[in-house]
C-alpha cells in the first residue's frame, strides 16, 4: 500500500503526458486502492491488535523497514487517504485548465505515501524518514506555483522550520531508542517508565518536541503555516487539515504512553498548546485574507489538540484524537469551500467578497455549516470535542483553590474567539450586502467540484447528530494505542444536560458573536498597539542574517591566498604535533637504540647540503641560482642513499635530479630571472619562523623516530624474493611482484601527470625572455653533439642491460627508464630539438599507452592461468651462445614500467622544449601574449 | 649520525617550508622540490641506519638494509617527478593566462 503511493507517484506522471483526466483517474486510483487494501485489516485493528509487517534493511543496526497498524495508524491512515481521495477530485476542477497536473498529482501522492510512512512505521528512525520524505514533498508542493515569489519564500521557510525541527526529532528518537534499547516502536511503548525515570528525559521531551511543535505549527514555530497559504488551496486543504499539520500531533498521540505523566509534559505541552490556542483565534479575526483567517484557525485548532494532550488526563487525551478527526473534517471542507469562493470571485479579500450567499447558496450553505463546527455549534462535529475540552478543564488536577476557574475561563474566552472568527467567515463571506469590485462574477461550481465538500459536510453533520455511530469504534480503538492504561468508559453523546461546560459554550457563544460585532474597534485597536515584529519577520531577519554571517566567515577565512592557506595550514600541524609531544609523559626525544658513529664523509656531505639548502633559500630570488643550489641538494640526498645501502634509490635520484634541473632550466626562459614579488619583512620573519618550527619538528621527529627499535614486515620480503619472486634485488622484486599492483598504479599516475602536462602547455604562448633567447644565437658545441652521437646506442645499451639485471642487481624499469631517457635527452641538448626531432621520430604518447597496456597486460596474462591479477612466474632458458639466464614474468611488467617511466619524461621534457622552439618560430619579433 | 641525518632531514623541511610559502610560482616549485627530498629521506630512513649491505640477496651477505622503504621512495622520487614537471607547466599555463607568476595568479597581497 505504501509502495502503492511512491509508485502510483511515478505512473501518475507518466498518465500526465496523456491527458490530465488520466492523470486525475490514475491519482485517485493510487488513493482508492489504498482505502480498499485497509478493509481487510480494519477489524483486526479496530478489535485492538497491532498489526506488524517487517523486511530486514540494516538488521546489524537494528533497523527494519518494520511497520505496525493500530487504531491509532488505522484513523490517521483513513484520513490521509479519505481525504486524500476527495483532494485529488478536487483539484481536478481547481487547478487551472493549463496545468496538465502530473506533476502537482504526482507530489500529493508522494507526500500521501510520506504521510502513511509515519503513521505507520513501526521502526521509529524509519518514521523520521517519512517525517522527511513529508517535509520535503510539502516544500515542493508549498512552492508549486514556483514562480511566484511569495511561494518560493513560503516554501523556504516551511521547510527551514519543519527541516529544523527533524534534526531535533531526530536527536530526540535516537536518545529514545538509546534508552529503550531498540529503535521498535512496540519496545519503546512498553518501557515508558524507564525512560521517564532516565536523566536524559527532559532533553529527549524538548526535542520530540521541538519536532512535534515545528510541524504542527505551534506558537513560536507557527508562522511558517499562514505563509505556506501560498500553495494551491487543495494543497492547504490537504496539508493544514488532515495531514502535514497532523503529523506533529500524531507525534504526540504515538509517544503519549512513552513521555507524558511528568510535571514537565503538563507544563510543556499543556503551556504550549494553550498560548497557541489562544493566539492562534485572536489572530485569525484580524485577518481579512480568508486563507489566513483558517490558516490561523487552524493554528488556534491544533493548539487546542495539543493542549488536549497536555491536560495529560485520559478523557482529554480521547478527546484530543477525537478533535483530530473533527478537525481534519471540517477544516478541509472549509478549505475547500473557501477555494471554490476563491475560484469564483479571483480572489480572497474578506472586504471585497461579500454576499457570496445570494450567487452559490448551495456552497455557502455548506459554508456555513462547517463553519459552524468549527465554532463548535451543536449537532455539528466540532461542538462534541469542544464539549469534551471545557469538560476537562473545568476541574483539571493542576489547579486548585480559585485557581480552579483560570483554566475554564481561559478556555471560554478561546472560545470567544473561535466563535468571532467563525461569525467573521460566514458573516463577511456569505452576507453583509453587495461584493465589491470582483475581477468575476462569481456563479456555482461544477457540480463534482462541490462532490468532496458535501461528503465531508455530510460527516461533520453525521458525526454531529450521531457521534457513537459514526466515530465511536474507531475513536475507541485509536484511543487504545495512545493511551498507555485500559480506555476509561466513555460514551459520545450530543446532550449531556445542563451542566456547566453547556453554559460556557452558551458564554462563548454570546460574547464571540459580541466580540465579532465590534470588530472594527478591534482592528482599529489592533493597528494601533500590536508589536510591529511577527515571527515571520524574525525569521525573515535570522534567514538573512546567517546568510550574511556566512558569507562574511566565508570572506574571512577563504582569502584565495594560496600562501594564507598554506601558512594556516602548516601552522596547525606544528600545532598538533608540539601538542601530542608536550601531553606525552616525560617528553621523551631520545630511545634507547645505540647510535651509529659519524664520519668524516658524513660531515662533509652534510655540510653540501647545508650549503645547498640554504643557498636555494638565500637566492631563490634569482632563479638560475637557485637551481644550481638545488641540484647540490639532490646530489647530496643521492649520495646519501649510497651511504645508507640504497644502491637503487641513489640511482633512480641522479637520474631524476638531472631530469629535474634540466626541466627546471627549460621552464626558466619563461619566467624573468629575476623576482620582482617581494614579500614584507614581517611576512618573512613569519614564514621564517614557520619553517623553522617544522623543520624542527620533523628532524626531532627523525631523530627519535632513528633512536627507537622498529619491527618490520621485510623479514618475509627478504626471505621469499628469491625463492617466491625469483630474483636477489629484492627492492625490485616488491616492486615488480609483491607490490606490483601498487606499482601499476603509480606508473598510471605518472603517466596521467605527463599528459596533464601535456594538456595544459598544448596551445599555451608565452613570450620567452629578452635576456634568455639572445643566448639562443649560440651554436651548438660541436664537442659535445659529436660526442653524443655515438653514444646514443651505448646509452641505450646500459639501459636495456640495467633494465635485464634488475631483478638481481641494483636497476629495474624505473631507473632504466630514466638512464634512456636522460641518453635521449641528451641528444636535444648537444644538438638541438630540431636535429633531434627530425631523427627521433618517437609517439611518446603511444610509447606510454604501450607501457601501460604492457604492465596490464602481464597482470591480466595470469588470469589465464586461473590466478589471482599480477602472480608472477619465473623459469630459466638456456640460449645457445649465452650464458643460461632467468626469465620472468614479472620482468616484463618491467618492460611496461620502462616504457612509462622513458615516455612520461621525454614527454614532459619535448614539450617544454617545443614550447620555446614554436614561439621562435612562430614571433621574430615580440607579441603580446594572450 | 643519528643527529646528523634528522637535522639534515629538519634542513631540508625547514628550506622546502619557507620556499612554498613565498610567493611566486618558481619558488613553491623549488620548495616543493627540497620537501620531498625531505619526505623521502624520512621514509627511507625509516628503515634505520644500521645497515651493512644493500637489500641484494646475494651469497656471504648479511645485515641487509631493509628493502620496503627503498621501494616506497624508489616509486616516490619518480611520481616526484611526474608532480614537478605538472607544477612547472602548471605554473607556466597561470603565467601565459594572467601575465603574472604570483600564485595567486596576479592579486598581489
Amino acid at each position: 500500500m505504501l509502495a502503492a503511493q511512491f509508485v502510483g507517484a511515478l505512473v501518475v506522471v507518466l498518465a500526465a503526458r496523456r491527458s490530465r483526466s488520466a492523470a486525475a483517474w490514475t491519482a485517485a486510483a493510487v488513493m482508492a486502492s489504498g482505502l480498499v487494501a485497509l478493509v481487510p485489516l480494519m477489524p483486526a485493528a479496530l478489535s485492538g491488535e497491532v498489526l506488524t509487517t517487517r523486511i530486514p534493511w540494516l538488521p546489524e543496526w537494528g533497523l527494519d523497514f518494520a511497520l505496525r497498524l493500530d487504531g491509532l495508524g488505522l484513523l490517521f491512515t483513513l484520513l490521509i487517504l479519505g481525504i486524500g481521495l476527495l483532494i485529488v477530485l478536487y483539484a481536478a476542477y481547481y487547478m487551472p485548465a493549463y496545468d496538465r497536473l502530473g506533476r502537482f498529482y504526482a507530489l500529493l501522492l508522494a507526500f500521501a505515501g510520506g504521510m502513511l510512512g509515519v503513521v505507520l512505521a513501526e521502526n521509529i528512525i524509519l518514521m523520521l524518514v517519512f517525517w522527511e520524505i513529508t517535509s520535503l514533498t510539502s516544500f515542493l508542493l508549498i512552492a508549486y506555483k514556483y514562480e511566484a515569489h511569495d511561494a518560493r519564500i513560503a516554501a523556504r521557510m516551511a521547510l527551514a522550520v519543519t527541516g529544523g525541527g527533524g534534526l531535533a526529532l531526530l536527536a530526540g528518537l535516537l536518545l529514545l531508542g538509546n534508552i529503550a534499547g531498540s529503535f521498535e516502536l512496540t519496545v519503546i511503548l512498553a518501557k515508558g517508565d524507564v525512560i521517564r525515570a532516565h536523566p536524559y528525559y527532559p532533553v529527549i521531551l524538548v526535542l520530540v518536541l521541538l519536532g512535534a511543535f515545528t510541524k504542527s505549527g505551534q506558537f513560536p514555530f507557527h508562522f511558517w503555516l499562514p505563509n505556506a497559504m501560498a500553495a494551491p488551496t487543495p494543497v492547504s486543504a490537504y496539508l493544514h487539515s488532515a495531514t502535514m499539520v497532523k503529523a506533529g500531533v500524531f507525534l504526540l498521540a504515538r509517544l503519549y504512553p512513552v513521555l507524558s505523566g511528568t510535571d514537565l509534559w503538563l507544563v510543556l505541552v499543556g503551556t504550549t498548546g494553550a498560548v497557541t490556542f489562544a493566539y492562534g483565534a485572536y489572530v485569525a479575526i484580524l485577518k481579512h485574507d480568508f486563507k489566513g483567517l483558517l490558516a490561523y484557525s487552524t493554528i488556534s485548532h491544533l493548539g487546542l489538540i495539543t493542549l488536549l494532550f497536555g491536560l495529560d488526563t485520559p478523557m482529554s487525551a480521547i478527546a484530543a484524537v477525537f478533535h483530530i478527526i473533527n478537525h481534519a473534517i471540517f477544516k478541509a471542507s472549509l478549505f475547500m469551500a473557501a477555494g471554490i469562493v476563491d475560484h469564483e470571485c479571483g480572489t480572497r479579500d474578506m472586504r471585497r467578497i461579500n454576499g457570496m450567499f445570494k450567487y452559490m447558496p448551495w456552497t455557502a450553505t455548506l459554508g456555513i455549516l462547517a463553519a459552524g463546527s468549527m465554532a463548535g455549534v451543536p449537532l455539528l462535529n466540532g461542538f462534541l470535542s469542544k464539549e469534551m475540552f471545557f469538560t476537562e478543564t473545568v476541574g483539571h488536577f493542576a489547579f486548585q483553590g480559585y485557581a480552579k476557574w483560570l483554566l475554564p475561563a481561559f478556555a471560554t474566552v478561546a472560545g470567544i474567539f473561535s466563535v468571532a472568527y467563525s461569525a467573521r467567515f460566514v458573516h463577511d463571506v456569505f452576507f453583509n450586502g453587495e461584493p465589491v469590485d470582483l475581477p468575476k462574477t462569481p456563479h456555482e461550481p461544477p457540480r463534482w467540484m462541490r462532490f468532496p465538500v458535501e461528503i465531508l459536510v455530510g460527516l461533520v453533520l453525521l458525526v454531529g447528530v450521531l457521534p457513537q455511530f459514526a466515530v465511536g469504534a474507531i475513536l475507541l480503538a485509536a484511543a487504545d494505542a495512545v493511551l498507555p492504561f485500559p480506555v476509561p468508559d466513555f460514551k459520545l453523546a450530543v446532550w449531556h444536560g445542563w451542566n456547566l461546560p453547556l453554559a460556557m459554550s452558551l458564554a462563548a457563544f454570546g460574547l464571540g458573536l459580541m466580540h465579532y460585532w465590534r470588530r472594527h474597534r478591534l482592528f482599529a485597536l489592533h493597528e494601533k498597539y500590536a508589536p510591529k515584529i511577527a515571527s515571520r519577520v524574525a525569521f525573515e531577519r535570522v534567514y538573512r542574517d546567517a546568510g550574511r554571517l556566512a558569507s562574511w566567515l566565508l570572506r574571512l577565512i577563504d582569502t584565495r591566498s594560496l600562501q594564507r592557506y598554506l601558512a594556516l595550514l602548516i601552522a596547525f600541524v606544528c600545532m598538533l604535533g608540539s601538542w601530542a609531544w608536550v601531553s606525552l609523559p616525560g617528553r621523551p626525544l631520545t630511545g634507547p637504540l645505540p647510535s651509529t658513529p659519524m664520519d668524516g664523509a658524513a660531515i662533509v656531505a652534510f655540510a653540501g647540503l647545508l650549503v645547498g639548502a640554504l643557498g636555494t633559500v638565500v637566492w631563490h630570488r634569482q632563479r638560475l641560482v637557485a637551481v644550481i643550489f638545488l641540484s647540490t641538494v639532490g646530489l647530496m640526498v643521492s649520495l646519501a642513499f649510497i651511504r645508507f645501502k640504497a644502491p637503487d634509490l641513489a640511482l633512480t635520484q641522479l637520474s631524476v635530479e638531472v631530469v629535474t634541473i634540466v626541466l627546471l632550466l627549460l621552464s626558466l626562459r619563461f619566467l624573468p630571472g629575476q623576482v620582482t614579488i617581494r614579500s614584507s619583512v614581517l611576512r618573512k620573519l613569519r614564514d621564517g619562523a614557520l619553517a623553522l618550527l617544522g623543520g624542527a619538528g620533523v628532524a626531532a621527529l627523525t631523530y627519535a623516530m632513528l633512536t627507537r627499535p622498529f619491527e618490520t614486515i621485510s623479514g618475509y620480503h627478504l626471505a621469499n624474493a628469491y625463492a617466491g619472486g625469483g630474483g636477489t634485488n629484492v627492492v625490485n622484486v616488491i616492486l615488480v611482484d609483491f607490490r606490483g599492483f601498487d606499482t601499476l598504479g603509480e606508473i598510471a599516475v605518472l603517466a596521467m601527470a605527463a599528459l596533464g602536462l601535456h594538456a595544459l602547455v598544448d596551445g599555451l604562448r608565452l613570450k620567452p625572455y629578452a635576456e634568455s633567447a639572445k643566448q639562443d644565437a649560440d651554436r651548438y658545441p660541436i664537442m659535445l653533439a659529436e660526442m653524443m652521437r655515438p653514444l646514443l646506442p651505448l646509452a641505450l645499451a646500459v639501459s636495456v642491460y640495467i633494465l635485464l639485471r634488475g631483478h638481481n642487481l641494483p636497476g629495474g624499469g624505473f631507473i632504466a627508464g630514466l638512464i634512456a631517457a636522460v641518453a635521449f635527452m641528451l641528444q636535444y641538448l648537444a644538438s638541438g630539438i630540431d636535429f633531434a626531432t627530425t631523427r627521433m621520430r618517437l609517439d611518446y604518447m603511444r610509447i606510454l599507452g604501450a607501457g601501460l597496456l604492457i604492465a596490464t597486460a602481464t597482470g591480466l596474462a595470469s588470469w589465464l592461468f586461473d590466478r589471482p591479477f599480477l602472480t608472477s612466474t619465473f623459469g630459466y632458458v638456456h640460449p645457445p651462445m649465452i650464458e643460461k639466464f632467468e626469465l620472468a614474468s614479472a620482468m616484463v611488467f618491467d618492460l611496461g614500467v620502462f616504457l612509462v617511466v622513458l615516455a612520461s619524461i621525454l614527454l614532459a621534457l619535448s614539450e617544454l622544449g617545443t614550447l620555446s622552439r614554436r614561439e621562435l618560430i612562430a614571433e621574430p619579433s615580440s607579441r603580446e601574449e594572450s | 649520525m643519528e643527529f646528523l641525518v634528522s637535522a639534515a632531514i629538519g634542513l631540508l623541511t625547514a628550506s622546502g617550508l619557507y620556499l612554498i610559502l613565498r610567493p611566486t610560482t618558481f619558488s613553491v616549485v623549488l620548495g616543493l622540490t627540497l620537501l620531498s627530498y625531505a619526505v623521502n629521506a624520512l621514509i627511507f630512513v625509516g628503515g634505520r641506519l644500521g645497515a651493512s649491505a644493500p637489500p641484494l640477496i646475494l651469497p656471504g651477505t648479511s645485515g641487509h638494509a631493509d628493502p620496503l622503504p627503498q621501494a616506497l621512495v624508489l616509486t616516490a622520487i619518480v611520481i616526484g617527478f611526474g608532480m614537478t614537471a605538472y607544477l612547472v607547466a602548471l605554473a607556466l599555463k597561470a603565467k601565459g593566462e594572467s601575465g603574472s607568476d604570483h600564485v595567486d595568479a596576479g592579486e598581489e597581497r
